[in-house]
């Protein structure tokens, strides 16, 4: 039950042919499917028909179907706006570094905590290690101002240590928010993230440890040469489903921790759209930079599955 | 012989320094998950106007239930608490309920639109409207300024169906089939055969939607921001969170500071009370999560 299975076993599967008789057989299964289905229209779908504004000069009043058309004359207004452009490095910026050190993290505590030689330690380490995962970024951000506050705990170990004469404002620097930023991600998010690779890890046949101990292979030669290899699979199809998020990795935290001085650094695209369409009611600017992220996401998704397929690694699809 | 010898020896030293540094990593690592929470909580037992001196670590230094009593009497925080209490039973029983549903529908071999369906599910993973589309959505039906937003928006997600759906995948179709002959209907084996069956993962998509809910705090800002008496635990600790930080909270600390309650403490005491059901809950729920994790992670 794990992502390093190489091959997939093909089921030969022939499709049911439509009859009379299926149907008749199957209308419990149709009925709810049908209901389902309307959900998930209403709910999924119909929003997208909402992009629809964006090449509008939308009026409430109006509506979607009486509202002026006005092609991308939005796209071009927003593209001229310095702040936009500014979200959208934010956002990038942001979504790439958390990406990186989330998934450098996440690996390396799998692999030393895989090397945990008491099972009863290596459980009680890995069931702390994901607590943070299930408490709301409000209570990380309560956390992470409390902690990183003038009296706060590195303040106070910081000049303890004399690495610094006084106290610090981190939130009054924008040179501090994206480190501040990665460093809530790896928090909250490394023992979790481990979860996968733990299990694949654990995958791995340990005949392939013993063989490349025989051959003389040390501790970190096992690393390398054994457990990276292993899990590889596991690691290029997170990496995947995670490009595809990139930029949607970029709103509670920021707009929770965000503050007026580090403005420049802490907007990304979604607080973007959540300031100039709803609290200013500018829809079609809000959506316009909606469907820019969506397309962007889409190509980052498609092309990083391109490349893995290109050189003949897992792919989502 | 003599050289192998001494490999041996040489890394069983470096053997003994790894394990020593990988030990001290792994303490390092659990101080800095856990200190963080226990001296909120730390602080949520100390005496408020006390702790603004600083220096309060892993135990109080003035102990003092005051700031339980003031959050325990404010009334949108007891509001909140019984909206999100309401929001996490009901979201996710009817999550968990359409969720398994619609994995069952998708994981019969002979159900004629088997691969429509799922495919139908899959797309919503990577394509959305977005938030103006979908707020207006929510505003047409009449979703804003009610209940029904926090539980039937995102009632149905692919994920949860997929990680069901794996679950169900690897259920035996005789079971399914030698019911069939008893002439039992699509819905019998669904509660009575499979359902079962399927407690596990059941508890563990249950478990993933109710920390969702009982987490969330966005729909209530955007959807209910008028309607205060459907405000979340949530919600309520994010303004508390804003009003200390973004004001300075040095007025208020001072007005507080005779009755020995400060902003920070209070919201110490708050950031305990949401965090404890799931605390308390985690020990015994944790191995639920983590096969959710690992269902959750097989592809397609």
């Amino acid at each position: 039950m794990s992502l390093t299975r190489k091959k997939k076993e093909k089921v030969n599967e022939v499709p049911t042919k439509i009859t009379w008789k299926e149907i008749k057989r199957q209308k419990v299964l149709l009925f709810w499917s049908f209901l389902i289905v309307v959900y998930g229209v209403v709910f999924y779908y119909l929003p997208l028909a909402g992009w629809v504004m964006a090449f509008q000069n939308y009026k409430p009043k109006d509506g979607i179907f009486h509202s002026e058309f006005i092609g991308l004359a939005k796209f071009e207004q927003l593209f001229h706006d310095a702040t936009f452009l500014r979200v959208i490095r934010n956002t990038l910026a942001m979504g790439v570094i958390n990406l990186v050190v989330c998934f450098v993290t996440a690996i390396t505590f799998a692999i030393l905590l895989n090397e945990l030689q008491n099972n009863n330690r290596k459980k009680v380490v890995q069931t702390i290690s994901y607590l943070p995962h299930f408490l709301s970024w409000i209570i990380v951000t309560g956390i992470l101002h409390g902690a990183l506050s003038g009296s706060g705990i590195i303040n106070e170990l910081l000049v303890a240590f004399h690495i610094i004469d006084s106290p610090i404002n981190f939130f009054a620097h924008p040179k501090f928010f994206w480190p501040i930023v990665a460093f809530a991600n790896i928090w909250k998010e490394t023992g979790w993230n481990a979860i996968i690779y733990l299990a694949a890890i654990t995958a791995i046949d340990p005949c392939l440890y013993e063989a490349a101990s025989i051959d003389g292979a040390g501790r970190w030669e096992r690393i390398k040469y054994v457990t990276l290899p292993g899990i590889k699979p596991t690691i290029i199809i997170l990496l995947l489903m995670n490009v595809g998020n990139v930029l949607n990795a970029g709103f509670e935290i920021q707009y929770l921790l965000g503050n007026g001085l580090v403005k420049s650094v802490s907007e990304t695209i979604d607080i973007y759209v959540l300031k100039w369409g709803i609290s200013q009611g500018d829809y079609a600017i809000g959506t316009a930079a909606g469907i820019f992220k969506s397309l962007v996401s889409i190509i980052l998704i498609v092309v990083a599955n391109q490349i893995a397929k290109h050189n003949g690694e897992e792919r989502l699809f | 012989m003599k050289l192998l010898k001494k490999n041996k020896k040489k890394t069983s030293l470096g053997d003994k320094i790894f394990y020593f540094c990988n030990g001290i990593f792994m303490i390092a690592f659990v101080i800095i998950t856990l200190y963080p929470v226990l001296n909120t909580l730390v602080l949520s037992f100390n005496d408020g106007t006390d702790a603004l001196r600083g220096g309060i670590h892993l135990w109080p230094r003035k102990w003092t239930l005051k700031n339980f009593e003031t959050v325990l009497t404010k009334d949108n925080l007891i509001t909140g608490a019984i909206i999100t209490v309401a929001r996490t039973a009901i979201g996710t029983l009817l999550a968990l309920v359409t969720n398994a549903l619609l994995a069952f529908i998708v994981s019969r071999k002979r159900f004629l639109f088997k691969r429509q369906l799922s495919l139908f599910w899959v797309i919503t993973m990577y394509v959305n409207g977005g938030l103006i589309p979908t707020f207006l959505l929510f505003k047409g039906l009449g979703l804003t300024n009610s209940f029904g937003v926090y539980v039937i928006p995102g009632m149905l997600s692919a994920f949860n169906m997929l990680v069901i759906r794996t679950f169900m995948n690897g259920i035996p179709d005789s079971l399914e089939e030698s019911a069939q002959l008893d002439g039992a209907g699509y819905m019998t084996i669904f509660l009575r055969i499979i359902s079962p069956l399927c407690k596990p993962v059941y508890a563990t998509v249950a478990l993933f939607v109710a920390v969702g809910q009982w987490n969330s705090w966005f729909d209530a800002m955007i959807y209910n921001r008028m309607r205060s008496d459907l405000t979340t635990l949530q919600y309520e600790l994010m303004k508390l969170l804003s009003s200390v930080t973004n004001q300075g909270g040095s007025v208020e600390n001072l007005k507080n500071a005779a009755g020995a309650v400060t902003p920070t403490s209070v919201r110490a005491a708050a950031t305990i009370i949401t965090i404890l059901p799931i605390v308390m809950l985690y020990p015994f729920l944790q191995r639920y999560f983590v096969t959710g994790m690992t269902l959750g992670g097989v592809k397609e």
